[in-house]
Parts: structure tokens; C-alpha cells; sequence
């Protein structure tokens, strides 16, 4: 049984078009990441699993039961706010237990309630102090506590950490995800940030003026992006996106930037020979491209031999970002902090060419 | 930094600032004094005088003595008839106002901005233009001349102002909050009981006090919808400049405005200063 699916949902706001056509499905258990820039409909489609909007048309079903004409309250759902939503005149305990004492559960078994879902995230000592005297990292554990303690059959999370600083973020991000993995719960969550995308979803859903671009695991994501807007969003930074030209060449298919002597040819990867003798576009991520003493894989020869001109230097202490002429165009690769590249010189490198893609140049979409 | 120092232009704008502020005060002080001198002595030198001997009874006489048409009870009887209309005008006003504005601010519903503009025109309509329809609707209740008409009318007309407060208060409440409400299960007025008006303090108190102020001061429709020991203070004080003596009785009737204009002063004193705060501030946190 899915325990969430969203069918040909439209949404629109007098002539604008949010939503055009969202069909999702997700199973229990299951952990799905809606991402994009913002103003692409990710939001919105929250709200309407959650109730709070209305679909313009289509359908959806929680728990294999069509929730169309049902309000929020019945429809086994829980829902983070980005702001928290903390009832500012509720102690953290009211906070918690608002929802059980609208649904009239009675006393004893609140307060059992409370006392579990305190414990297991740590707030217990902050029961009876008020949301403003909390941290915002306090705030976000009692805004996730009034959620869990309802147990639902799906959590909805609505960009919770983008309120937080940076070092708390990533703790909370190992929290939520420690949380899923050991309560098993069925989550639904929006955000911008690819990196929170990447961590914490079984899938991912890349979203784009109200279309999504492609719902895939996080690997399938990223490593076979369904076209280049989805190539370029995740990962950070960027995967290199480069005209070039596919041809057959003795070794094979090859994907060849620049021209003459410095031309490059990259082994195509297969399903791409209806496109011989034409213009694509070539994607390979910056952690592709490294020093020539790099092994990328146990199995034989991925790797290819090459020279570039350095044109800027980027340390970051773990990596070094290296900014490279390819052919006509500049890309990026990751290299060991350990290796010293000049400034304009004629380096080399080892790229990794398991991982390429062909994109169309004309529609943006995969090729192989 | 405060700067201190007196500069010639720094003192002109002190004089400037005293002078206006005299002018404000002089009836005031006028009906003071006036209040605390006979009428023998007002009659005999000017209606502008330091009293010769201070005349405390002209309060008693005012408040329990003093024949207002034909009854001679003071004006006990009036304050306690505006008291009558303003309390519970001010709180059911203040109340339903809260409730209109939190439905105008919190939730969507089809045609809600129009309500809302045509609650919010009852601010802009003259007095004069509704009395002809109050007492149309008055003679069909049967409310003529009691009390409760005139609780009806402040109460209905008070809605306008009250909702326009609460409603530009309520609008900075994050529309979040409802949503996490409404997915906990509450409803329209438990939201509104349990979220919203313990929010609202601030805003309450302002609306109380500009109800109270103006319902206690209202006088044209005290005057017109109401007669004899119907009226409220500010009618009846009307009808008391009116008496006939043998000596005009300045000095009772200063004492009378006083006693009727001290609720309202009381009013401000106490809670002007969150009036003005409530005012400007807004945000809710």
C-alpha cells in the first residue's frame, strides 16, 4: 500500500499556474525530499497534501484512502513549520499536547505522551518554559516533539532547518535522519537545499515552475540527472555542463570538446549513437575531474588522461577547487589538498568517465 | 545623548509648546475653579475668578440633591444609566469586533475582504445619517427610549472601529500558526480562544478604552432616542444647564461636567499609556 499519492495535481492562482500535473507515489516507510528554487511549487504542494489548500484538480490519497473533501485534522497527518509555530501563550507541554486535547484524549494518556516524546528528544527539562524562552534549536525539537507525538501515518516538514544557523542545521539534519531511521515514519519534506535533499531523502522529487524535473533516489539524482536543470541544482558546486560533439572515434563513441590539437574526446557513454555527428552537451561533476594520481574505482581503467590550463585556484581544506580550461569553456575539479597546481599552467588530470552524461542541447534532456 | 543646554531657540519652542498647552487647559481649569465656587459669588463677579471659599457641597449637591426635570436626585441616576450602556456596550463590542477581525485576518473565506470593507465603512458614515434608520429600528424592537436601544445601537456601531483595530493587530499574526492549529484539530473558536486571544491584551485594552470613551461621551444619540430618567449623564446635563433658578448655578453645574467627565479621565490616566503603546505597537511575538 503507498502511503501517499498525489495524482495530476494542478494548482492556480487565477492565471498563474503553479502546479502543472504533479503525479507522485511514495510508500510507507519512505522518505522523500520535494527540492527546488523557490517559487516552484514545492510549498504549495505540501500544503495541499496537508489540507491547508485546495487542488485545483486532481487528486490525493493518504494511507490508500482519497483525502480530497477531507480537512486537515482528519487526515493522519503532522505537520513542521519553517517559523515552528509555537503557540506563544502555550508552555512547551500545551504546545505538545494541543492536538491531543482538541481530539479529547484523555489526561493520563497525554501525559504519557509528553514524557516519551520529550525523552527521546531530549526536552524534558523544557516542559514548562514558553516558546520565547527557548533557542531556536530548542523551538525546532518542540515543533518536530508536536508531530511525533501524534504519530501519524505521514510527517510533512516544510523547510524546518532554514531558520537555523549553519552548524546547528547539520546537527539537526543528522537528527531528523537518525529519527526516520529508527521510528520507520513515512516523511514528506521541502526544502531548497540540495545538501539536506542529498542527506536525508530515499527519493528525491527536483522540482521546477510547478513540474517535477525528475523522483528518483538520491544516486539516480545525481549521478543520472534527467536533464540539465536537475544536473546543475544538485551538487554543489555544479555539475560541468560543455558543448560538445559526439563521434566515433577508433576506441569507440567519444564526446569531443574543442578542436585540432587540443581537442579532448571523452568515451561517450552507450546508448548514445543516434546522436553521431551532432551537437550535445557533455555533464561530469567536479569530483570527476582530480589529480593525475587518482583511482576513482577498483575496476579497470575509467580513467582518462588529460591536460588543461589552471585558470584559478580554489583551497577549501578538505578539497581544492580547481577552475580549468576545457576546450572553450571553464570548468571545475575537485583535487586533493595535497597537490599543488600553478596558476596558468598546463596541468594534468585524471577524469573519472564512468560517470558522464550526454544532454540535448536543444530540450535540456538526458541523452545517456 | 540628551542635550540639555538652553539655547534661545530651545526656548522659544518651550513658550511656543506652554502657551498651546495653556489654551488646551483653560475651560478645564475654568470648570474646576467654577465647580468650587457658590453661585452667589460666580453671579456677583465673573465666570472667570479664584474661589473666595472653596464650596465642596456644590459636588454633593451636584451627584445626589440637584432638580434635573422635575426630579430632584442629582445626577446619580444618569451616571449610573451611561454606566449601564457603556459596560456592556464596550465589552460586547470589544468582543464581537476580536471575533470579526480575527475571521477577517486569519482565515480566507469567499467574499471575506468585501465583509470586511463593509464593516469597516461604518467607521465613515456621519452620526447624523444613521439617526433617521436607528429610529426606524428602534420603534420596530420596541427599544424606544430604554437602555438597552442604546446598548444595541454602540454595540453595533462600536463593531466597526473594534474590528479595524483587531483586524490590523491579528494580520501580523503569522498565518502559520492557524495552519499548525488547524492540523491539531481545532476549530474556528478554539483556535480563536486558546491562540489568538491570549495574544491579544494589548490590543483589547485599546479597544476598551476608545469604546468607553466614546460610548460615556456620546451624546446625540443619548439625546435623541432618549428622554427623562432614560438619558444618559451627557443628555441629562444638558437638561440640567437648562433648570430654572433663581441664580444661575454655575458652580453645580461645573461640579456635574466634573463628576460626569471623571470616568473617562480616570479612564486615560490609567490606560493611556498602553493606548498609545497598543497603538504603535502591533507585532505580536
Amino acid at each position: 500500500m503507498s502511503a501517499l499519492t498525489v495524482h495530476d495535481v494542478y494548482k492556480r492562482f487565477g492565471p498563474t499556474e503553479v502546479l502543472k500535473g504533479i503525479n507522485l507515489e511514495m510508500g510507507s516507510g519512505e522518505f522523500t525530499v520535494l527540492v527546488g528554487p523557490s517559487g516552484c511549487g514545492k510549498s504549495t504542494l505540501l500544503n495541499i497534501i496537508a489540507g491547508l489548500e485546495h487542488q485545483s484538480a486532481g487528486s490525493i490519497q493518504i494511507g490508500g484512502r482519497i483525502v480530497d473533501d477531507v480537512p486537515p485534522k482528519d487526515r493522519d497527518i503532522a505537520m513542521v513549520f519553517q517559523s515552528y509555530a509555537l503557540y506563544p501563550s502555550m508552555t512547551v507541554r500545551q504546545n505538545i499536547t494541543f492536538g491531543m486535547e482538541c481530539r479529547n484524549v484523555p489526561r493520563a494518556k497525554r501525559d504519557a505522551a509528553v514524557v516519551s516524546v520529550a525523552k527521546l528528544l531530549q526536552i524534558d527539562a523544557l516542559l514548562d518554559r514558553k516558546p520565547s524562552q527557548l533557542s531556536g534549536g530548542q523551538r525546532q525539537r518542540v515543533a518536530m516533539g508536536r508531530a511525533l507525538v501524534r504519530d501519524p501515518l505521514l510527517f510533512l516538514f516544510d523547510e524546518p532547518l532554514s531558520n537555523l544557523d549553519a552548524q546547528l542545521r547539520v546537527e539537526m539534519r543528522m537528527e531528523i535522519k537518525q529519527l526516520h531511521q529508527r521510528l520507520g515514519s513515512t516523511i514528506v519534506y521541502v526544502t531548497h537545499d540540495q545538501i539536506e535533499a542529498m542527506t536525508l531523502a530515499t527519493r528525491i522529487a527536483v522540482m521546477r515552475q510547478g513540474v517535477v524535473q525528475q523522483f528518483a533516489d538520491p544516486e539516480t539524482v545525481y549521478n543520472r540527472p534527467a536533464n540539465l536543470f536537475v544536473a546543475r541544482f544538485m551538487g554543489a558546486p555544479p555539475m560541468n555542463t560543455l558543448s560538445a560533439r559526439l563521434e566515433v572515434t577508433s576506441s569507440g563513441t567519444a564526446a569531443v570538446l574543442g578542436r585540432g590539437e587540443a581537442a579532448i574526446r571523452f568515451p561517450a557513454p552507450s546508448g548514445a549513437e543516434g546522436w553521431i555527428g551532432r551537437e550535445v552537451v557533455l555533464g561530469i561533476r567536479p569530483e570527476c575531474i582530480a589529480e593525475p594520481t587518482r583511482t576513482f574505482s577498483d575496476a579497470p581503467d575509467p580513467v582518462l588522461a588529460i591536460a588543461a590550463r589552471v585558470e584559478m585556484i580554489e583551497p577549501t581544506g578538505a578539497e581544492t577547487i580547481v577552475v580549468l580550461r576545457l576546450g572553450d569553456e571553464r570548468a571545475l575539479g575537485r583535487v586533493s589538498p595535497d597537490v599543488r597546481y600553478r596558476l596558468g599552467e598546463n596541468a594534468r588530470f585524471a577524469v573519472d568517465t564512468r560517470k558522464i552524461n550526454l544532454f540535448d542541447p536543444a530540450t535540456g534532456d538526458r541523452i545517456a | 545623548m540628551r542635550d540639555t543646554t538652553f539655547t534661545p531657540s530651545r526656548i522659544l519652542i518651550y513658550l511656543a509648546v506652554s502657551l498651546i498647552a495653556a489654551a488646551y487647559l483653560v475651560p478645564l481649569i475654568v470648570v474646576v475653579l467654577n465647580s468650587l465656587r457658590t453661585a452667589e459669588e460666580i453671579a456677583q463677579t465673573s465666570m472667570i475668578g479664584w474661589p473666595k471659599q472653596w464650596a465642596w457641597n456644590n459636588y454633593v449637591v451636584a451627584w445626589g440633591d440637584f432638580c434635573i426635570a422635575q426630579t430632584c436626585a442629582g445626577i446619580r441616576p444618569y451616571m449610573l444609566n451611561s454606566a449601564l450602556v457603556t459596560v456592556p456596550a464596550t465589552i460586547v463590542s470589544t468582543l464581537l469586533g476580536s471575533i470579526a477581525g480575527y475571521a477577517v485576518s486569519l482565515w480566507r473565506f469567499r467574499g471575506d475582504r468585501w465583509i470586511y470593507g463593509v464593516v469597516a465603512l461604518g467607521i465613515f458614515l456621519p452620526q447624523q445619517m444613521r439617526l433617521l434608520p436607528w429610529t426606524i429600528v428602534l420603534r420596530d424592537l420596541g427599544l424606544t427610549n430604554t437602555l438597552t436601544g442604546l446598548v444595541m445601537i454602540h454595540t453595533i456601531q462600536g463593531l466597526s472601529f473594534t474590528a479595524l483595530f483587531c483586524r490590523n493587530y491579528y494580520i501580523a499574526i503569522p498565518p502559520e500558526l492557524i495552519r499548525a492549529a488547524r492540523i491539531d484539530g481545532a476549530g474556528f473558536y478554539r483556535i480563536f480562544w486558546r491562540i489568538v486571544l491570549p495574544l491579544s491584551p494589548p490590543i483589547l485594552i485599546v479597544t476598551v478604552i476608545w469604546q468607553f470613551t466614546h460610548i460615556w461621551n456620546e451624546f446625540l444619540y443619548g439625546v435623541t432616542f432618549t428622554t427623562g430618567q432614560q438619558q444618559p449623564v451627557t443628555a441629562a446635563l444638558i437638561a440640567l444647564s437648562a433648570s430654572v433658578a433663581d441664580i444661575p448655578q454655575h458652580g453645580v453645574q461645573s461640579a456635574a461636567v466634573m463628576i460626569a467627565a471623571l470616568p473617562t479621565l480616570l479612564v486615560y490616566l490609567f490606560g493611556g499609556r498602553y493606548f498609545v503603546r497598543g497603538l504603535t505597537a502591533g507585532a505580536v511575538k
